[in-house]
């Protein structure tokens, strides 16, 4: 396995990123012109099980799923501090292992007291 | 990388990224007979032998109906999000290996989209963003049922997400690498398949991966009985069917992903013997090449496996509650993959491969004494 890369290793992934976007482009020009189009006031509107809309879908939502996303944030955060720490275990030994063990305590302290604080209680 | 490099690699990117849609279209297909299978139908029979010209039949139906766009809809987020979902699902497969390697003209060449030495950083970075699709869709649907099926599936799928990163740390650790070939390459004989030592991150990735792919038990975002379609409720023509068709190339990518992980990718038990005899007998070119078109196989018989695997579940258990949803999340797998990753460091510290069998065997002892101990539910005669 190589350790250094070029900028043109990477050219396989952008061959695969203009595969994709043209099957995608092409098929959406192709459905947007070959199905038919029919219009009415009635069937413009969002289907909202046959009941008349009222409103639209441009409301405040329950604030628990921002804490959510918040908190993901946070951990996805700690996760990458992990990686580079979980790659190199073998050459860290004890020492780092005991150092990892005090940063997951920390964040498990962290976790604890967002359980208490009744952040994930989903009624 | 010179010209016959290059253009080898593109041969092997365009033919895993067909393979990809025809997998992910008979997926469907496959997902219609095994659910026949197990309700005791018979499934899609009338397009062609066994039905098996349905696929080709659906797509073109997708294609020729009213491609509908709502009045009150954001009409290029509209169209962005199936796109998006999409993309993401069909980009993700270039990194993993799906072979050994092909011999041409002195030149080794890997059956691998690309190789990089952060493999398993780019899946998750590009599986990451296809949450995006979905909530972008489902909001620019300006459709009630489609946001709250968007924001579902946004928090379901971010927090799911930091369980499955957490459970593959073990792994890195045991391995030293994110290239996703050295992980394969770290599992060559049977019983060193990271399966086997790493039983719980197995079982948190598989969870982890039904909730990333949106699948029963965990399809809460289109869940019918409450929010009509979900995310993708206004969605027809190809655009509902790029939806559905990322979903199927990403259980299709993760199901590729495990068994790359967990079951040792392309490689198989004796291995090494049936590559001595090929290249034995038909030589040092023709014998390799030979030997990793077995390989290739094998990791797609392991595929399949999951797909069907991914399909079983789904006719097997029933919807979690949202709250069950979260609370396994965070509350359940979030601490034991840091657990995991904890014995996982003591059995590396000390030499021990086989350390987080502990933890399965304490949870096994835990759930038969739990469930000796409930109180016993008498059956109550019913008056007709």
């Amino acid at each position: 396995m190589n350790t250094t890369y070029l900028p043109s290793d990477y050219l396989p992934i952008f061959i695969q990123l203009v595969l994709a976007l043209g099957f995608i482009v092409g098929s959406m020009i192709v459905s947007h012109n070959i199905g038919p189009k029919r219009h009415s006031e009635k069937k413009d509107d969002p289907f909202e099980c046959g009941i008349p809309v009222k409103g639209d879908a441009r409301t405040p939502i329950s604030i628990k799923y921002f804490l959510i996303a918040i908190l993901f944030v946070l951990f996805d955060v700690e996760v990458i501090f992990l990686y580079p720490w979980a790659v190199n275990f073998k050459g860290l030994g004890m020492e780092g292992f005991i150092e990892m063990i005090l940063f997951m305590g920390l964040l498990l302290a962290g976790f604890y007291y967002i359980l208490r604080k009744g952040v994930l209680k989903w009624e | 990388m010179n010209l016959t490099e290059l253009i080898i690699k593109s041969i092997i990117i365009l033919v895993i990224f067909g393979v990809t849609l025809v997998i992910a279209m008979y997926s469907t297909w496959a997902e219609r007979k095994v659910a026949g299978f197990m309700q005791d139908r018979l499934g899609p029979n009338r397009a062609g032998p066994f039905g098996l010209l349905q696929p080709l039949a659906d797509a073109g139906k997708m294609f020729f109906k009213e491609d509908f766009i709502p009045s009150q809809a954001n009409k290029w987020l509209f169209i962005i999000g199936p796109c998006l979902a999409i993309l993401t699902a069909l980009m993700s497969s270039a990194v993993i290996p799906f072979g050994d390697s092909i011999r041409y003209e002195g030149l080794t060449i890997p059956v691998q989209g690309v190789e990089i030495n952060i493999g398993i950083l780019y899946v998750f970075g590009v599986v990451s963003l296809g949450v995006y699709g979905i909530m972008v869709g489902g909001w620019a649907s300006n459709n009630k049922f489609s946001l709250l099926g968007a924001i579902r599936a946004a928090s379901q799928n971010i927090s799911y997400e930091i369980a499955m990163g957490l459970a593959i740390i073990a792994i890195l650790m045991m391995t030293g690498s994110l290239s996703l070939r050295s992980i394969v390459a770290g599992q060559e004989s049977f019983l060193t398949w990271n399966v086997f030592t790493q039983p719980l991150g197995f079982i948190i990735f598989l969870t982890c991966a039904f909730a990333e792919c949106n699948r029963t038990p965990f399809d809460l975002p289109e869940c019918e009985t409450e929010l009509v379609g979900g995310y993708h409720t206004e969605y027809s023509s190809m655009k509902l069917g790029f939806y559905l068709f990322a979903e199927y190339i990403n259980m299709f990518v993760s199901s590729a992903v495990i068994s790359t992980l967990y079951f040792g990718g392309y490689h198989y038990p004796f291995m090494n013997t049936v590559h001595n005899a090929l290249t034995g007998s038909l030589g040092e070119v023709t014998g390799h090449n030979l030997a990793t078109l077995i390989g290739m196989l094998v990791l797609f018989a392991k595929i399949f496996f999951f797909i069907f695997f991914f399909m079983w579940v789904r006719w097997t258990l029933p919807r979690f509650r949202y709250d069950q949803l979260m609370n396994l999340g965070w509350k359940s797998l979030i601490p034991l993959s840091i657990l995991n990753v904890v014995v996982t460091g003591f059995g590396l510290l000390y030499d021990i491969e086989y350390a987080s069998w502990l933890i399965v065997i304490v949870m096994v002892v835990l759930a038969v004494m739990s469930s000796a101990r409930a109180p016993k539910r008498v059956v109550q005669p019913q008056r007709s």
